[in-house]
């Protein structure tokens, strides 16, 4: 195979770890608000719980952007 | 080259070029934006705290704001031993947060967008917490590589890991605010040339598209100013707070 074609598809697979990144902050979300309605004095006191756990799961799929960014500029 | 989006990452000399010895050291971009943030900074905290008045101004409210909101979140995440540590976490926070708000600017540049800016600080941030860590604890601070209640059989393994991700912890830091920052601007840029491309019949959704992406981008660079200062209280916190 050609270097150049090997390194899109190398790329284009790498990305594919935002897919897990998408789940993540979805489940966070859903979790949270699942906990906020049943309990929606305790809501405020996690929201920056919230927060801080949608950019942990939304930087480890930028990773896997970072890695394709790589194999597409760097090599 | 102006269809590029990795184009506006590109960081170019300003002025003459300055060499020692075989480093390069010319003034570039890049410092240039990261003394715009410093000056700002200065410039808003000088101005905030002249006039003490018991009714604040509007940019006395925004100091007293930022001040109250990073102490709340280190005495809430590292305990009170963490308090001679406020004025180091206080300007981390500003100058990352301000280093990102500036790269939002149309046409400027984003100084946190570079690994080694990030990478930088989140070495000197793991070198203090690692100082910190055995001056007050003395090799007794090893013991945070050995968690409680483990089987002995498994400690072996869980050392070995909790060293690799001991060590991980500057890589990670640096890697995930440098990995928004990068993803974010291109991804504007990105559907920026798409609206051109477009034209006038087709081009409003991505520009729509491109709004509400500004908007986000705008809540990514304070949470991940946020998340980079909260993690290195939680660090701080494993140093001073020594219980395994």
């Amino acid at each position: 195979m050609e270097l150049e074609a090997a390194k899109m598809i190398g790329a284009g697979i790498a990305v594919l770890s935002l897919a897990g990144a998408g789940i993540a902050i979805g489940n966070i979300f859903s979790s949270y608000l699942t906990g906020a309605m049943r309990n929606p004095s305790a809501a405020q006191k996690q929201f920056p719980n919230l927060l801080l756990g949608f950019a942990l799961a939304e930087a480890t799929g930028l990773f896997g952007l970072v890695v394709a960014l790589i194999i597409l500029f760097a090599f | 080259m102006a269809t590029n989006p990795m184009a506006q990452f590109e960081v170019y000399r300003i002025g003459p070029e300055i060499k020692l010895g075989s480093i390069d050291i010319s003034f570039t971009n890049s410092s240039l934006f990261m003394i715009i943030s410093s000056l700002a900074i200065l410039l808003i905290f000088n101005l905030g705290s002249k006039k003490k008045s018991l009714l604040p101004t509007k940019i006395q409210l925004l100091g007293e704001l930022s001040y109250s909101f990073v102490s709340k979140m280190i005495s809430d995440t590292a305990g009170s031993k963490a308090k001679p540590y406020f004025s180091f976490i206080f300007s981390l926070f500003m100058f990352v947060l301000f280093c990102n708000m500036f790269g939002m600017m149309p046409y400027s540049f984003t100084v946190t967008s570079h690994i080694i800016v990030t990478f930088v600080l989140a070495f000197f941030v793991f070198t203090g917490v690692t100082v910190i860590g055995f001056m007050k604890h003395g090799l007794g601070y090893l013991k945070l590589f050995v968690p409680s209640g483990v089987p002995a059989l498994l400690l072996p393994l869980i050392i070995i890991i909790e060293v690799i991700s001991y060590l991980s912890r500057p890589i990670s830091l640096s890697v995930r605010l440098f990995a928004n920052m990068l993803a974010g601007h291109t991804m504007m840029k990105v559907f920026g040339g798409f609206v051109i491309s477009l034209g006038i019949v087709g081009g409003w959704l991505p520009l729509s598209f491109s709004v509400a992406l500004t908007g986000l981008e705008f809540l990514v660079a304070f949470l991940q100013a946020y998340v980079f200062a909260i993690l290195t209280c939680i660090y701080l916190n494993d140093a001073l707070n020594l219980h395994h």
